[in-house]
């Protein structure tokens, strides 16, 4: 298991993201090991799984280091598609050895890093984040949410989220993969390590470094709202 | 006490979101690993039709949407999502062969089923609009004579019904038997459709009138051959058998090849 990742979901403050940090943890990381083992045996038959462990996962990787979330959704379907092309290619041997969680992660990124790369070389606007949703539909929103829980507080905590995602945005490339990959996909250190294909003391370097930066993000804020409070 | 690290690292565990739906259905569909499905109007009544990137893989009643998904499960082994309509050309390949256009094509994805399975479907594919065959011709005529029983078997776990006309397999003494899609009403019907009387079918089974020949060609038929249907009523002689005909002095047609499984039948 993921260092630490028992003692994080236990402590998160949210009271969904502690239900949620731990049910990624065992939906995903422990099936994987059988998963592997049916896409090796029968690959066809089984993607379907691979893509309905993977698929949140990818696309939330997605839409944290890209914003839009039509970019997002792009970026997660090739990067299955991606991922069944090469797993195709793999012999039975190969495919047993992968570590799925870190693999997909690294397929998704490379993705997302020629995207951005595009986006940038055209101009493009660079992040419209959760608010482009077409349809008015939220994927920030948790569906899950209790009924009896007042609207305003599934709008605050929306707006919590949106502007969180709005300073993961913002951090550098290299800094919010890491943090992405860390904090929001949950995966271990190691892990991270593998997607990455940097040594573990980097990476943790660089998720500290990006938690660093949030934190003075976050403090700045503060500062300019009490000033602005005091105007 | 939590630092506020800590916390930041907790709230962002918070924007893992889930994908949209379309997500799954567009990963699958691309690779050929699910189907989309949509319906079409019939003779009898809406269908729902399941395809993919290699052809049409099922087509049902399209009474219970959840069934078809899960009909589609077993049969194929693969999801079905739904779409809005059929792409264009599917469409209009599927009408114009439900109104009777021979010459269309229509792909179909019968991967899964057996040979004899396909090789009963594909046969099935040649008989003509507004004619019907026994099940004993289509055993003939793929080289399995005796395996009448599970050419009826294989015809009613057709997949693609009306696509593949198994509606015009009908028991050997001319009566209409039975039809996967909704029961042999439904089978009377498309017959209907067709142009083909299955009250004529039926009172030639009564009166045991298994062939006609033409005594001007001295060629017997299957009652339902184009060929058959062309001889005026005062030239048209009635056979019990084909051996009865063949006695009289007549040949077997060579379009609806009416000695094939006819050994069997007499």
């Amino acid at each position: 298991m993921p260092p630490g990742a028992r003692e994080r979901a236990a402590r998160v403050p949210y009271g969904d993201a502690t239900v949620r940090a731990a049910d990624r943890f065992w939906d995903v990381m422990e099936p994987d090991d059988r998963l592997v083992t049916e896409l090796a045996h029968d690959l066809d038959a089984s993607f379907e799984a691979l893509v309905g462990a993977h698929a949140d996962r990818m696309y939330s990787i997605a839409l944290r280091m890209l914003g839009d979330p039509r970019d997002a959704e792009e970026a997660a379907q090739d990067a299955l598609v991606r991922a069944y092309r090469a797993l195709s290619s793999y012999d039975a041997g190969r495919i047993r050895e992968l570590r799925l969680r870190p693999w997909l992660a690294t397929i998704v990124l490379n993705l997302c890093r020629s995207k951005a790369g595009r986006q940038a070389r055209r101009g493009a606007a660079p992040l419209s984040l959760d608010r482009a949703v077409p349809g008015g539909s939220t994927p920030g929103l948790d569906p899950s949410a209790p009924a009896q829980q007042a609207p305003t507080a599934i709008v605050e905590r929306h707006a919590a989220r949106e502007a969180w995602a709005i300073r993961l945005a913002s951090l550098p490339a290299p800094y919010r993969a890491a943090v992405v990959l860390r904090h929001v996909d949950g995966l271990s250190y190691p892990e991270v390590a593998v997607a990455l294909g940097r040594p573990e003391g980097t990476v943790k370097a660089q998720v500290h470094r990006g938690i660093a930066i949030l934190r003075t993000m976050l403090e700045a804020e503060a500062h300019l709202e009490s000033q602005e409070m005091t105007a | 006490m939590m630092t506020t690290d800590e916390a930041i690292a907790a709230t962002l565990a918070g924007l893992a979101v889930p994908a949209p739906d379309g997500l799954r259905p567009a990963v699958l569909t691309e690779l050929a690993l699910a189907d989309r499905y949509a319906r079409i109007d019939s003779p009898i009544g809406p269908l729902l039709v399941a395809w993919n990137a290699l052809g049409v893989s099922l087509v049902d009643a399209a009474s219970d949407e959840d069934a078809f998904v899960a009909r589609h499960r077993s049969v194929t082994g693969r999801a079905a999502y739904p779409a809005e309509s059929l792409p264009a050309p599917l469409a209009t390949a599927i009408e114009r062969r439900l109104s009777g256009d021979p010459r269309v094509r229509i792909a179909l994805d019968l991967r899964g089923h057996s040979p004899f399975e396909q090789d009963v479907w594909h046969k099935a594919l040649e008989i003509p609009r507004g004619e019907v065959r026994p099940y004993g011709w289509v055993a003939a005529e793929i080289g399995r004579p005796r395996a009448v029983r599970a050419v009826g078997t294989a015809l009613g776990h057709n997949p693609v019904p009306l696509i593949v006309p198994c509606h015009r397999v009908v028991r050997t003494d001319g009566t209409i038997g039975q039809y996967s899609l909704g029961g042999p009403g439904n089978k009377r019907t498309i017959l209907r459709s067709e142009g083909l009387d299955p009250e004529d079918l039926e009172s030639f089974a009564a009166a045991g009138i298994r062939y006609l020949g033409s005594d001007t060609t001295q060629v017997v038929c299957l009652p339902t051959c184009r060929h058959a249907r062309r001889i005026a009523t005062r030239h048209r002689v009635p056979f019990r058998s084909l051996r009865a005909a063949g006695e009289a002095g007549y040949r077997p047609c060579r379009v609806c090849r009416p000695d094939s499984g006819a050994a069997l039948a007499a």
